[in-house]
């Protein structure tokens, strides 16, 4: 493949601010990309793959700056070019998608309107004629209702559909090069196939070359030409997709699929009563309803996932179970008694019993309270501890949380890394010493070493102190993992529900199926084939 | 020595015992003080040392003041002499000892006001926000309804119904810029309570006012503490124009604002006199909003760029 050379990167250096000093965030990076190709760019959190990717645009975030190395995008020097003819580069030649659509697009702007911002600053085109391409965009994009999808406001749109709005956006003046920045990391396993399955269409049509940042080996094997490991901003190893999946050269590559291998062992069926039942909920927001008779047991040292896209009631049926939706029918048992459905109706001890650990560690934390108190209000709480005994607690959870004491007690959750703010939250959980804990997609904003962690501290923690798990997911991999008991729920209904390996073993009720078969494989012709397999299916 | 040089050397000098200070408070202090004291701007010290001298002048006045506040000293309008460095006013009182006690009066009546209206607005606002529902909208509503009239013709129905003491001088004035308060406040706590943490925290079966005080207080601090700074500044304002129109800080009580206009005829002769106390309360102002900025960007995690 001798095809020319669209951006050379050499020796980037770039340094981020890091209290009074610089440190180096990306340690000399070399990257090659032809024209029309697609390099798939992975790493855990911290790697510098968005660093990097932004650099391509000869682009540094504030408190980052590039102190070494040339970027030379099709014979221009990024980093010595004035700033005007930067600027007149990006969104006309290289465009850029970010993780998060919902938080990209400006809510106050129909989406045909930010479409048309870009081809019409750059004056590629008048805004009659961007118009009428970005329908045929959002139709090559497989958008519903491409002439009118486009009038609508952002938060009038699904985030699978956003998602390939925005890249509808990025193609709009037909750039030579894109840069996705996680672009399915935020959606579920069903969207995440549409997504990306419009994206690796969308640039093989105009044969345009792209760098795809993802921490997910599996997705980025199905669009990527070309794979290329970070590590603490240093190159681990780069490779065709299929030699890097077929024979990994370095230990850490081989590390970033083995980490799907954990599996806690498989237990002995319950013989104890369940600890909390949910028996034939339903319940609704106004006049919406969100569960339909909903009916499971959780037992005392088992982990039950809740499996089911977003919007399949799943954390609703967790907001039903610790008091904040009472149910309209139906109840919530506890070691055999009904608890009141509304929170304010509940015992102290009742709602110690019952504790929760949130998706997004970031919010689910006082960012102004130090962990001494995090940690420490639920143990003053409910078990009155005060003073010594108090800091003893506190002390005694960190520990088991795998913080070391002296260091973390002090600190701010701002102080800590993703993984560690979400093992405060599994400590704050702890700290009340309840029976059962609802885990809300704990795992999912994390990077695929720190989830397996995360796991891991889970699972022993269940061991230890016979803890009883409802964990909330939309991914397969962990449920695969950890689960005993699986419930697959869809639009507020429970469809199938049953022991782990009965429910991994076909036949599979037909959305189940859809789940399961949705889920990335390590091998690059999976979306096709699966693609292949779906589109010769009736209907 | 001209009138404009003393100033701006004595300003120098303010900045220059600054800089010891902070220099100083580097050296001597350990741990998190030090912290402090080593993030701290120039212009935050010399705030926080503008806002020393303001206390210590209003604690200590009666020491300080060469002649008492109310007592006819001299002839009118006297100049600057050694009996009376800042001359005397009108009717004769001291304008040394008066300028003194007015930091007293002015600025112990503005800072009650402007901490009993934070105290008052931000619960409310807070516990608006928590509690959404009937109680929010009526709040909010009642506020609106205060708001609808205009500050300076409320206070004054105010004070002429409740008469002109200084007591009630703190409630109305308070009363008004409480609802500016609230305003923000509910406005603030709104994004805060959407948070998990604050569900987190409700799960765990806290009530309002300990979710108020540790869980959604700490995390509207940064605006409230800028708009503090304003605040108190309006509030001067707010006095000022009260004790020109006679309802405000009552004669013979010396107060900057009054000051100012009693003595405004000076201006004409081009004597700099009754500038002194609008002087002192600029010094104030600019003082406080150092500080202030100071605090918003520690309270913000904003850094430097």
């Amino acid at each position: 493949m001798a095809r020319e050379i669209l951006l050379k990167i050499e020796g980037l250096r770039i340094e981020g601010r890091a209290g009074d000093g610089w440190t180096e965030i990306v340690k000399g990076i070399d990257l090659t990309l032809h024209k029309g190709e697609v390099l798939g760019l992975i790493g855990e959190s911290g790697a510098g793959k968005s660093t990097v990717g932004l650099a391509a645009m000869g682009f540094a975030r504030d408190g980052c700056r590039i102190t070494g190395g040339s970027i030379m995008f099709d014979g221009i020097d990024l980093r010595t070019a004035p700033e005007p003819q930067r600027r007149a580069l990006r969104g006309a030649r290289i465009a850029y998608v970010a993780q998060s659509a919902a938080a990209s697009f400006n809510p106050a702007h129909k989406l045909i309107d930010q479409y048309c911002e870009a081809p019409v600053i750059h004056a590629v085109m008048d805004r009659a004629r961007a118009e009428h391409d970005a329908i045929d965009l959002y139709r090559r994009m497989q958008l519903p209702n491409p002439e009118d999808i486009g009038f609508r406001y952002p938060h009038q749109v699904s985030g699978g559909q956003l998602q390939r709005a925005m890249t509808a956006m990025a193609m709009a003046c037909r750039p030579d090069l894109i840069i996705f920045d996680e672009p399915t990391t935020a959606l579920d396993v069903t969207t995440q196939i549409e997504v990306l399955a419009a994206i690796r269409d969308i640039v093989r049509q105009f044969d345009t070359a792209a760098i795809y940042i993802t921490h997910d080996l599996a997705v980025v094997a199905q669009a990527a030409d070309r794979i290329k490991v970070l590590l603490r901003g240093q190159e681990v190893e780069e490779a065709p997709t299929r030699t890097m999946l077929a024979a990994p050269r370095e230990d850490y590559t081989r590390s970033l699929w083995a980490v799907r291998s954990f599996a806690r062992p498989e237990q002995p069926p319950p013989t104890d009563a369940p600890i909390l039942s949910v028996r034939n909920v339903t319940a609704a927001y106004g006049k919406v309803a969100v569960l339909e008779d909903v009916s499971f047991d959780i037992h005392p040292g088992r982990t039950i996932a809740i499996v089911g896209e977003s919007g399949s009631g799943k954390s609703t049926a967790a907001r039903v179970i610790t008091g904040l939706l009472p149910p309209k029918s139906g109840a919530v048992l506890f070691e055999g008694k009904p608890l009141p459905p509304a929170l304010k109706g509940r015992k102290r001890d009742q709602l110690r019993q019952v504790q929760m650990i949130y998706q997004m560690a970031d919010t689910a934390l006082n960012p102004k309270l130090r962990l001494r108190e995090l940690i420490g209000r639920p143990a003053q709480m409910y078990l009155g501890l005060e003073g010594k005994a108090l800091e003893t607690r506190v002390r005694d959870l960190l520990d088991l949380i795998e913080l070391d004491p002296d260091t973390y007690i002090d600190r701010l959750p701002g102080e800590l890394s993703g993984g560690q703010k979400q093992r405060i939250g599994i400590a704050r959980a702890l700290a009340a010493e309840p029976k059962v804990i609802i885990c809300d997609e704990v795992t999912s904003a994390l990077d695929q070493i720190v989830q397996e962690g995360i796991l891991k501290l889970l699972t022993r923690l269940q061991d230890e102190f016979r803890l009883a798990y409802m964990f909330i997911t939309h991914d397969l991999a962990t449920v695969r993992a950890i689960a005993d008991d699986v419930v697959v729920m869809q639009k507020g209904r429970v469809i199938e529900q049953g022991p782990k390996a009965r429910m991994f073993t076909p036949p599979h009720e037909p959305y189940t199926e859809l789940l399961l078969s949705s889920v990335p494989e390590m091998d690059p012709d999976w979306l096709t084939r699966l693609l292949d397999r779906r589109a010769a299916l009736p209907g | 020595m001209g009138f404009a040089t003393s100033v701006a050397l004595g300003l120098a000098g303010l900045f220059a015992i600054a800089w010891l200070m902070r220099a100083g408070a580097r050296a001597m202090f350990a741990g998190s003080a030090r912290a402090i004291a080593h993030d701290m701007p120039l212009t935050a010290a010399f705030g926080i040392l503008v806002i020393g001298v303001y206390a210590a002048v209003a604690i200590a006045a009666p020491a300080l003041a060469p002649f008492p506040e109310r007592e006819i000293v001299g002839g009118q309008f006297q100049a600057w002499s050694a009996a009376h460095p800042l001359g005397t006013d009108r009717i004769g009182r001291d304008m040394l000892s008066r300028l003194i006690y007015g930091a007293r009066n002015t600025v112990g009546i503005a800072f009650a006001t402007t901490a009993l209206a934070f105290v008052v607005g931000a619960v409310l606002g807070l516990w608006a926000a928590l509690v959404g529902g009937w109680l929010d909208q009526g709040l909010s509503r009642f506020v609106d309804a205060l708001m609808a009239i205009p500050a300076l013709i409320f206070s004054l129905l105010l004070l002429t119904i409740f008469g002109t003491s200084v007591i009630t001088l703190i409630l109305v004035i308070a009363a008004v810029d409480a609802t500016r308060v609230f305003r923000l406040a509910r406005a603030v706590a709104q994004g805060i309570v959407v948070m998990d943490y604050i569900e987190a925290a409700k799960l765990r079966g806290e009530g309002s006012w300990f979710l108020i005080r540790r869980e959604i207080l700490p995390n509207a601090m940064a605006p409230l503490v800028a708009e503090f700074g304003l605040r108190f500044c309006f509030v001067f304002l707010s006095i000022s124009s009260l004790s020109f129109l006679g309802l405000g800080i009552q004669p013979p009580t010396a107060d900057w604002g009054s000051m100012v206009k009693d003595n405004a005829t000076l201006i004409t002769f081009g004597d700099v006199t009754p500038l002194l106390p609008a002087g002192c309360i600029a010094l104030l102002t600019v003082a406080v909003n150092f500080v202030v900025d100071w605090q918003l960007h520690r309270a913000s995690g904003l850094k430097e760029q």
